[in-house]
């Protein structure tokens, strides 16, 4: 179906120029979807959804009695990244992990950014995602943020931006094997004449990561999955990468915790667990410690993490350095720890417990989005320009009532990306999400998760919030 | 290997043989009655309830109307029948989710599909025709997950508890179908030895898949050599001896390193059944001799339960 009647708008396409005019590295990918018949596309599209069906690779959705299950949505044109925006991503990536291990580092540590009044204390020590009994405490191979996925967007002059660190437990990777996986049988010919990188490594990393943290002299460490169980909208998540991995996928009922040493109930007794890839909130893990009321997770796990008789995949109490309040900041922590500028720019970011910048918001809520420091998943957020007076009001009081929860940002014009719809094809919004992994080295994998809103001009991407997935391909020239 | 997972194999295991053996039963029943059978529908399909310890739940929705459309629907899609086709189906996926770590993919992909298939199907009102594909596709599914466990997954512990599962369960299923003739043959035992009799027979055996093979050993259908053959026999792989010395290699296996109730209950059984003639059954009482192997079959099963998944 040939592109033609697609409007641009003044957004950043990633994949065309303008109308029919296709960036050069996106002319073969073009030329295919152009040559095939809109039924077509779209019987490829319900072949791919059918796939994920089959895959399993759905979410339970409780809306009757009658539980039904339904794959993410997911569109079968992928969003291209060339190699060079790829470099450019990978080096601002690294520099702003590495910054941030550091500053979790510090922060249960020497504590010496606040000393040095980089950031001022409160921020950190007044939150939930601050863990007292970690004071002091020096995780394996200092490490702290193992599994990290950093949100990109990118303006209408094609700038990136980060949006947002998730850097607890973020999910989404086993979407990016399985879309890719669902696009070879797509757009096999495309495949072959683009170079676009492979991202089936990833489980392999991961376990490398992973086991890198068991003691050198263990040649056969036990690691494990830890999952909050089946009834998680992440669980197939959970057992793909256990199964992708080939390690057990365990559950808190699985585990128990004798002379702080943590071990797996198994068919032959118990054994010991040496390294966790945990997929359950700090405030779930351990109800010795956080949560009271938590049967998720396993009593006593702290105490056997505390001793340095297990590695927990990511430390406990990282969410100090990715809650919103904190993003602010990172420019200043990349360039206090490492010297640098930093290379991939953040948002500008209002914060509504400065009052100047807390006025600025009040007066121009219509032209910004403003959000909940401690929601994600798109809740707890406002984009000004699209919404009522009311809700504007509404919102208005809720700073007022508490100002530390909220910042305020412009609205940035997110990227576009074509996409089928019952009127053809059109343009989408859509964010980036890489993936990283930091274990001996800091491993970036060549791909990520585009996350696209699929309803007509929003910018909200989340799956929450009606958002669905594309493939990403990077190109390796 | 995890408890939790060996136990969800061998669940998964035992459903999917479970729902074969009731879309083969009820399978059967169908046949059975297009072949002229005179009956009542009462006496047809009641002994398809009262056979499988599930005339409880049948009875709360039901009362005593055994009609075919009450049977049949209570057996393939009630969720309130835990030993329907669809709970079955649905329990195996959901275990089996928890097992994708597990199981090849293959396996999961099987499951998934029929899964899918089975939550359509109910949904509509099928014909009769539509019903036949459907036994169908659950038996060929059934043949299909064991082939592709057999080629798929390693041969470990997991295999075994697997392999496990489907043993008990087929014994068990072996033995209500037999009983169900018990409950059919109850209220007419003029029929004995006449050529309807044959034909009951014969639905009989069909629904253990067992016709062709037994024609094989024996040729002419008679009462003896038919217990014999579904309880007693060494080669037939639905019997429920073959069935109890497969399960007892399999625990032997498990259990290399320390002494196990379960494999003292198995050798147990085993022995019973090596023991046992035909003659015995009969002075014991059919029903009843029935009655005592799924006790026994079901101490089994606890003793699995202690022994291997709930240690602490």
């Amino acid at each position: 179906m040939p592109i033609k009647n697609y409007n641009i708008d003044g957004f950043f396409d990633e994949l065309l120029l303008s109308a029919g005019n296709p960036r050069p590295f996106s002319r073969s990918l073009v030329d295919e979807i152009s040559a095939i018949s809109h039924e077509e596309l779209t019987n490829r599209q319900k072949a791919a959804e059918a796939l994920l069906m089959q895959l399993g690779v759905t979410f339970t959705v409780y809306s009757d009695s009658r539980s039904t299950e339904k794959i993410m949505p997911f569109d079968i044109i992928p969003r291209i990244v060339p190699s060079n925006d790829w470099e450019y991503i990978e080096k601002g990536l690294k520099q702003r992990i590495t910054a941030l291990n550091m500053f979790v580092a510090d922060i249960y540590g020497a504590k010496k950014i606040f000393k040095d009044k980089i950031v001022p204390e409160a921020l950190i020590f007044d939150t939930e995602f601050y863990l007292p009994v970690l004071d002091g405490f020096r995780p394996p191979k200092d490490i702290w943020i193992h599994i990290s996925g950093i949100d990109l967007i990118r303006d209408k002059d094609g700038s990136f931006y980060v949006l947002e660190d998730n850097l607890r437990c973020p999910s989404g990777i086993s979407y990016v094997l399985e879309n890719r996986n669902a696009l070879k049988k797509t757009f096999p010919s495309i495949f072959h004449n683009l170079p676009i990188r492979p991202v089936s490594n990833y489980p392999g990393k991961l376990f490398d990561g992973l086991k890198y943290l068991a003691d050198e002299n263990n040649h056969e460490p036990n690691i494990c999955v830890l999952t909050p169980g089946i009834f998680n909208s992440a669980y197939f998540e959970h057992s793909y990468l256990a199964q992708q991995m080939g390690v057990d996928l365990v559950e808190g009922r699985d585990l128990v915790v004798e002379n702080k040493i943590l071990y797996m109930k198994t068919t032959k007794g118990l054994k010991k667990v040496d390294v966790i890839y945990r997929r359950i909130d700090d405030e779930f893990l351990d109800p010795k410690y956080f949560n009271k009321n938590s049967l998720l997770g396993v009593p006593g796990i702290m105490d056997a993490y505390l001793a340095g008789n297990v590695a927990l995949v990511n430390a406990p109490g990282v969410g100090v350095a990715d809650d919103k309040a904190v993003y602010h900041y990172v420019p200043e922590i990349i360039k206090y720890y490492l010297g640098e500028e930093a290379i991939l720019k953040n948002v500008p970011t209002y914060q509504c417990w400065k009052e100047d910048e807390r006025k600025y918001v009040l007066d121009n809520i219509d032209k910004l989005v403003v959000k909940a420091t401690n929601l994600s998943g798109g809740y707890g957020l406002i984009i000004g320009p699209k919404a009522t007076k009311a809700e504007l009001d509404e919102f208005k009081a809720k700073i007022k009532a508490n100002p530390r929860n909220y910042i305020g940002q412009p609205v940035i014009s997110l990227s576009t990306v074509p996409t089928i719809t019952d009127e053809g094809l059109q343009a989408r919004h859509v964010d980036l999400r890489p993936y990283i992994v930091y274990g001996k080295d800091i491993f970036i994998l060549n791909g990520g998760l585009t996350r696209v809103a699929l309803k007509k001009g929003s910018l909200v991407v989340n799956s929450s919030q009606g958002g669905g997935s594309k493939d990403t391909w990077v190109l390796s020239q | 290997m995890l408890s939790r997972v060996a136990e969800s194999l061998y669940w998964v295991s035992r459903y999917i043989e479970r729902a074969e053996n009731v879309a083969r039963i009820i399978e059967a029943t169908y046949n059975f009655a297009l072949d002229g059978a005179i009956e009542e529908a009462h006496e047809q399909w009641a002994p398809l309830i009262l056979s499988s310890g599930i005339e409880g739940d049948f009875s709360k929705k039901y009362g005593d109307n055994f009609s075919k459309e009450n049977v049949v629907h209570f057996l393939i899609f009630d969720e309130d029948n835990v030993s329907s086709i669809w709970s079955c189906m649905k329990s195996a996926r959901f275990n089996a989710r928890a097992l994708r770590p597990v199981i090849s993919p293959e396996m999961w992909e099987e499951l998934n599909y029929i899964y899918h298939y089975l939550q359509q199907v109910r949904l509509t009102t099928p014909s009769e025709e539509e019903l036949k594909l459907l036994f169908e596709k659950i038996i060929r599914f059934s043949h299909q997950f064991v082939g592709l466990t057999s080629r798929t997954i390693l041969r470990d512990e997991g295999w075994r508890f697997i392999k496990m599962g489907r043993l008990l369960e087929r014994a068990d299923q072996t033995s209500r179908v037999l009983d169900v003739k018990y409950f059919i043959l109850l209220p007419s035992v003029d029929y004995v030895n006449t050529p309807y009799d044959d034909i009951q027979w014969g639905s009989l055996l069909k629904s253990a898949s067992a016709f062709e093979p037994y024609r094989r050993k024996h040729n002419s259908i008679e009462y003896d050599k038919i217990i014999d053959f579904l309880v007693l026999d060494k080669s037939f792989p639905r019997s429920i001896r073959f069935c109890v010395d497969h399960a007892l290699e399999i625990v032997k296996e498990i259990n290399k390193e320390r002494p196990s109730e379960a494999l003292r209950k198995t050798l147990e059984l085993s022995k019973e059944l090596e023991n046992k003639t035909v003659h015995e059954i009969k002075f014991y009482g059919l029903h009843e001799y029935l009655d005592l192997i799924q006790q026994k079959l079901n101490d089994i099963g606890d003793a699995i339960y202690r022994d291997y998944f709930n240690l602490m």
